[in-house]
């Protein structure tokens, strides 16, 4: 059957237009190459435009003890030492020029008194280290760098375009198919080097902050394509998202609000975050809520308030107040600003001024003036730490030719991620991906696409429409794997429960098989959710089975069966890999040796 | 026969029936009032046409209209096209016109609608590509033609002073979630389609944060006299009454640009003054 399908060719391309693959795009044109950028949605409307609090860049604009030392420490603590070392080192180092680049291209960040780019304290963060504006920093960079690209004469955009396939030529990445959402035309794109920047996928999960787009793309994309995943496990649970009313459930809310001194509050108007402080952090928390008052207020001597630890611990703490019986009237925890008025003059309109966007969508959505109310919040599926597999310096993954940035790649976060350090990620590895892919298309001629391959995933992607085998609704496969997914596979994990995900994901892998798009090729989005479900059901599965191995509670994972930290897992990296079978194998891999260089600036500032 | 009747002797590998959920089961105060059902018409078709079908969604309390519109896709009509993203009125994707008015899908709560039908259609100021998702391209195509930002020299230690009163002018204008819904109100574009010779608030807004910018080097004036066609433009406020972010979109940004032009290009005395000396009308010089 002769399909219609369009061959374009660039030197890289990069897939996802988020703010990793705009400044992937970016840095790869300078290298005055052509670059096609792949957008899921409208460009600008990527995930990044949901970063609310900061970026995180140890400028020292605010406190000049904080050093790239200091932030690298952070990211490996709170990380919980799993963590890629030498990205962990690149981000902290490079950082800061990446957030004083957006200002060259026209970025504008909130102020000090000074004129420099002020700072906020953030969950994790010794420092007030969080570039920021109010808290919609996330749309001041995908915009910043969206201005950018669209003056790069190299970078050719193609919106609403989704990719359901990687091809290789040997062992190498050599093009991608995809079809254009408006009118369901298939598109090749052949090009010498690839970038993943497709982000998460909270979409596996029922409770989310994360939209329609965040299915798991990249990750299974490259895992099909033979790329190693590592620690999948490792989901993000945001501590705070909205709970009430039913329709906003997941929404997030800024650890912005925390940051300017919102306090946690249980059913009983109990500071709860009191009550559990890790040893880790014990001696850089706060003694009483006076001195986590003084924190907030910018007082270099005071410890952080307990209700910016760690996201990990943090979400945890509240769901132990939830299940305990003392939560909010929706079965989630009070987040209260509105007391900062106790402290400070004209308290209504520094909370308007410091985060307008959450008193919008308060006021707008849940009927709440958080100037005045508390809020209700629980913890809700964020961000994924695991992820493509990459080399700390190239981002290359395993599949020669293919790298990856953000979100999509695994590593830097280790086991949980600190709030800001993914702005600061998807600026630093974005810039790195597209330098090296770049020159990787440099340095190698394209390669072929086999005409074979193409056909097969065309025939795929027509089949849920032309030859169904079955009438499965795919809109309710998803749902029933995402509640799933939030029951077996959530917050708190147990092996048995586990094990029955897994079970689960068999029937759901039938059902996905069976499902049926109505309509015709036309901008339909039940067709695409019949395509998405195989990387969501890919990536739950990868989840699931690293979640299983890692027989431990470290960082975003916790398991009821296992509640302690292991020291063999300590040193243990999840890998997931296509076997040649065709199933899903893990392979535990040990973690690289620090340098004695690095480790020694953990120890100087352990102290 | 037996393991027909014991279903729960199954290893835990084999494949199992549906998982019953446990954990997510409606807890107390977890469900939301159901405030019954409601009458939905939304328009269907594409470029060559369409009209508005019928449909009806189950109401809880606190829903939005784009909740509405998930559930009709769920259960009635999975081709049914809409865009959307954060489904929190961040990223602008969901625009369309809600019993007449442009507004976000996200942000418009059922229970602020007055009773009756629920009337849905995407924006009228662009082209339909299929149901509500219309062709906002050439918004992106405008933007182009817009100078990009080019800052003054840097101090000594390669970064720029700003204070903050100074770059809240410009954050007002660089909240635009890009949702075009003032594009769409807007009676230059709705109405008389002057999408060839009027840039659209929108971009009024982006010029107005560019040419505000503390650290900008720049002349836009060109471009809004000419391409952008600024001067369409009879303040009637349309855009800000819709913008999601509450931009005052006419007052700060358009009013004071157009004020600008006009020093520029009509001041009599500037004029007189080009008129003796020969000057060129355009002033390409960038700004002081």
């Amino acid at each position: 059957m002769a399909l219609d399908i369009q061959t374009i060719e660039h030197d890289v391309l990069v897939i996802g237009a988020g703010g990793a693959g705009l400044r992937g795009a970016i840095e790869a044109s300078n290298a005055g190459i052509s670059v096609g950028l792949v957008c899921k949605s409208l460009l600008g409307k990527a995930h990044t435009v949901m970063a609310e609090g900061g970026v995180a860049a140890a400028l020292a604009n605010v406190d000049d003890r904080d050093s790239w030392k200091v932030h690298f420490a952070d990211t490996m603590r709170g990380g919980q030492y799993v963590n890629n070392w030498r990205m962990a080192e690149h981000h902290a180092k490079e950082a800061p020029d990446r957030v004083r680049e957006l200002e060259k291209w026209g970025a504008v960040f909130d102020r000090t008194k000074e004129g420099k780019i002020l700072q906020r304290n953030f969950g994790g963060h010794r420092y007030p280290r969080l570039a920021h504006v109010g808290d919609r920093t996330g749309l001041e960079i995908i915009r910043t760098l969206q201005d950018k690209s669209v003056h790069e004469r190299e970078i050719k955009v193609y919106m609403e375009c989704t990719i359901v396939r990687l091809f290789k030529d040997g062992e190498r990445v050599t093009g991608a198919l995809g079809y254009f959402r408006e009118r369901g035309r298939f598109v090749l794109f052949k090009a010498k080097s690839i970038v993943m920047a497709t982000g998460g996928l909270g979409k596996a999960y029922a409770i989310t902050s994360n939209s329609w787009e965040y299915t798991g793309d990249g990750y299974s994309l490259a895992y099909h394509a033979g790329a190693d995943l590592i620690d999948m496990e490792f989901v993000q649970f945001h501590p705070t998202g909205m709970v009430w009313p039913p329709s906003v459930r997941g929404i997030l809310v800024t650890e912005g609000v925390r940051g300017e001194g919102g306090v946690l509050r249980n059913k009983d108007g109990k500071r709860f975050m009191f009550d559990d402080i890790p040893e880790n952090y014990r001696n850089q928390t706060a003694k009483n809520e006076e001195e986590g008052w003084r924190y907030t207020q910018g007082d270099k001597n005071a410890m952080r308030p307990p209700e910016l630890l760690t996201r990990d611990h943090v979400a945890r703490c509240i769901n132990r107040e939830v299940k305990a019986g003392r939560g909010s009237p929706h079965g989630g925890v009070f987040l209260d600003i509105a007391w900062i008025k106790e402290r400070i003059p004209n308290a209504e309109k520094y909370i308007q001024k410091k985060l307008p966007s959450m008193y919008h969508q308060f006021k707008e959505l849940g009927g709440i003036d958080i100037t005045k109310e508390r809020m209700e919040v629980g913890p809700t599926t964020h961000y994924t730490m695991g992820g493509i597999k990459v080399d700390g310096d190239s981002q290359m993954t395993t599949v020669p030719g293919l790298f990856a940035a953000g979100e999509a790649a695994g590593g830097l976060h280790g086991a949980n991620r600190l709030g800001g350090n993914s702005l600061s990620d998807l600026l630093v590895f974005g810039k790195r991906a597209g330098e090296n892919a770049a020159k990787f298309a440099q340095e190698n001629k394209a390669g072929a696409v086999a005409e074979a391959d193409i056909e097969s995933a065309a025939q795929w992607s027509l089949s849920f429409m032309d030859s169904p085998k079955g009438d499965e609704n795919p809109y309710k496969v998803q749902q029933d794997l995402q509640v799933m997914m939030q029951d077996l596979v959530g917050i708190v994990r147990r092996e048995d429960e586990m094990v029955k995900a897994l079970a689960g994901l068999k029937t759901l892998w039938e059902r996905a098989k069976k499902v049926q798009s109505q309509g015709n090729r036309e901008y339909n989005p039940g067709w695409h959710t019949c395509m998405d479900l195989t990387n969501l059901l890919t990536v739950s599965e990868a989840v699931t089975m690293s979640g299983i191995r890692r027989k431990e509670s470290r960082g975003a994972q916790f398991r009821d069966d296992f509640p302690e930290k292991s020291d063999t897992y300590a040193k243990m990296n999840m890998v997931i890999r296509k076997a040649k079978d065709g199933s899903m194998e893990l392979i535990e891999q040990p973690t690289k040796e620090l340098p004695p260089e690095l480790k020694q600036v953990i120890e100087e500032m352990a102290k | 026969m037996a393991a027909d009747n014991e279903p729960t002797s199954r290893p835990n590998n084999e494949v199992q029936p549906p998982f019953v959920h446990t954990a997510s089961a409606p807890k107390p105060g977890t469900v939301a009032e159901a405030l019954g059902r409601r009458d939905f018409k939304v328009w269907r078709g594409n470029a060559l046409g369409g009209g508005y079908k019928d449909y009806t969604a189950e109401i809880s309390a606190g829903m939005v209209v784009l909740d509405a519109v998930h559930q009709i896709q769920a259960t009635q009509a999975g081709d049914l096209a809409c865009r959307w993203n954060c489904k929190a009125g961040k990223c602008g994707s969901c625009s369309a016109e809600i019993n007449g008015k442009p507004r976000l899908m996200c942000m418009t709560r059922m229970e602020t609608l007055p009773e009756g039908t629920v009337t849905i259609q995407p924006m009228k100021a662009f082209k339909p590509i299929k149901d509500l998702v219309t062709d906002v391209s050439w918004n992106y195509e405008v933007k182009k033609k817009i100078a990009p930002f080019k800052p003054k020299a840097p101090e000594a230690d390669g970064t720029w002073r700003m204070q903050q009163f100074e770059v809240e002018r410009v954050q007002e204008f660089r909240k635009c979630i890009e949702c075009f819904l003032c594009q769409d109100t807007c009676h230059v574009l709705r109405d008389h389609g002057k999408h060839e010779v009027f840039a659209g608030p929108r971009f009024f807004v982006h010029a107005a944060q560019l040419e505000m910018h503390p650290l900008d080097t720049v002349n836009r004036e060109p471009f809004l006299k000419h391409d952008g066609g600024i001067g369409f433009c009879n303040i009637t406020k349309c855009c800000t009454e819709v913008c999601p972010e509450h931009i005052k979109i006419t007052d700060n940004a358009i009013i004071p640009l157009k004020e600008r032009v006009a020093d520029t290009y009509y001041d009599p005395l500037v004029r007189l003054w080009r008129w003796a000396f020969k000057k060129g009308e355009q002033p390409v010089e960038p700004k002081a």
